[in-house]
């Protein structure tokens, strides 16, 4: 990395600073991915356990994932896919300069985040409705059937810890909504924009894989 | 997808030379946008038919195609360099190692 930085530094002999400005940008970026990789590994353990207890319940798993509605969970996958796509397009604007696209653009996907959200809500109420959830007296009752109560409890476990992640993104990405407000962003500086956009990714990679696991495949 | 005739003419150092990270062509962005979202269609199309045990496997390797692309054009990973391709590459492998490991302990439990 500091060979490429001798290369391209954009600012002239790094003297004066810590860091000159490519090298700094690159760590922050090496050091966002490893974040991510301790985050695949934070939802691998649920992935893991979720793979053992469908092997183990494979028939109940089946029968209890047609309880989620798949076409919520496919349009929430579209919604996160178009959501992912315009925070490509902010780090695209950032990359020209351009604060105003940056804003317009990762409003939108904070407007898909929103959505995600509702929609999800509307999923958790309506399993609510049908007696599915830890609040409902009778699931928490010996009598419900324990395969269930795994699958469910898997399935709130993996969505709910994902929601966070969308929660937790939004407020990043707002944060850097409202640098760019202040023009703060310009072609040799817009770190933040693209590690709060590599975040996002996540949080949309994470849903590809849960989307098919829990709605279609059970 | 259309992104192999940029592989050759960009080369490391973008378009616009004092940038930071490459900059990828605003086609390619929709190009997997539309590939993502036709991939979720087959997925749930798949999901419809009874494959048995194939099913789980079609709907990973989906998966794992969205995946792929996301981290490489979204995400930009094709453009990074060998120490981000590690730190992209190791939580996979440990994952494979735990799910293996737990697989095979399983049935020696009860």
């Amino acid at each position: 990395m500091t060979h490429k930085a001798e290369t391209m530094d954009p600012q002239g002999p790094p003297h004066v600073h810590h860091m000159d400005a490519t090298t700094a940008y690159g760590a922050a970026k090496l050091g966002m991915w490893l974040f991510l990789a301790t985050e695949i590994l934070l939802f691998g353990g649920l992935f893991c356990a979720f793979a053992l207890f469908r092997w183990t319940y494979l028939e109940e798993f089946h029968q209890a994932s047609k309880h989620l509605n798949v076409w919520m969970g496919a349009t929430n996958t579209v919604v996160l896919l178009i959501s992912s796509y315009f925070a490509a397009l902010a780090v695209d604007a950032a990359q020209h300069g351009n604060n105003k696209k940056i804003v317009t653009y990762l409003s939108i996907t904070m407007l898909c985040a929103v959505g995600f959200l509702v929609i999800k809500y509307f999923e958790y109420s309506s399993k609510y409705h049908h007696g599915l959830s830890p609040l409902n007296v009778e699931f928490n009752s010996p009598e419900f059937n324990a395969a269930y109560k795994c699958f469910f409890g898997l399935y709130y476990c993996m969505t709910a810890l994902h929601g966070l992640h969308v929660i937790f993104g939004m407020a990043i990405l707002g944060w850097v909504i409202s640098k760019a407000r202040k023009n703060r962003f310009s072609e040799r500086y817009y770190t933040p924009v693209e590690v709060g956009a590599l975040y996002w990714h996540l949080v949309d990679l994470i849903w590809i894989y849960l989307f098919p696991l829990l709605y279609l495949v059970g | 997808m259309s992104h192999h005739e940029h592989n050759e003419t960009d080369s490391h150092d973008n378009s616009h030379g004092n940038g930071l990270g490459h900059i990828i062509p605003k086609s390619v962005y929709a190009l997997v946008l539309g590939a993502l979202i036709i991939l979720t269609v087959i997925t749930v199309a798949i999901a419809q038919v009874d494959f048995g045990n194939w099913n789980i496997i079609v709907a990973m390797l989906v998966s794992s195609v969205k995946a792929t692309i996301v981290a490489l054009f979204f995400m930009h990973l094709k453009y990074e360099d060998p120490f981000t391709w590690i730190y992209a590459v190791i939580p996979i492998f440990l994952l494979i190692v735990l799910i293996a490991g737990v697989f095979i302990d399983n049935p020696f439990r009860y």
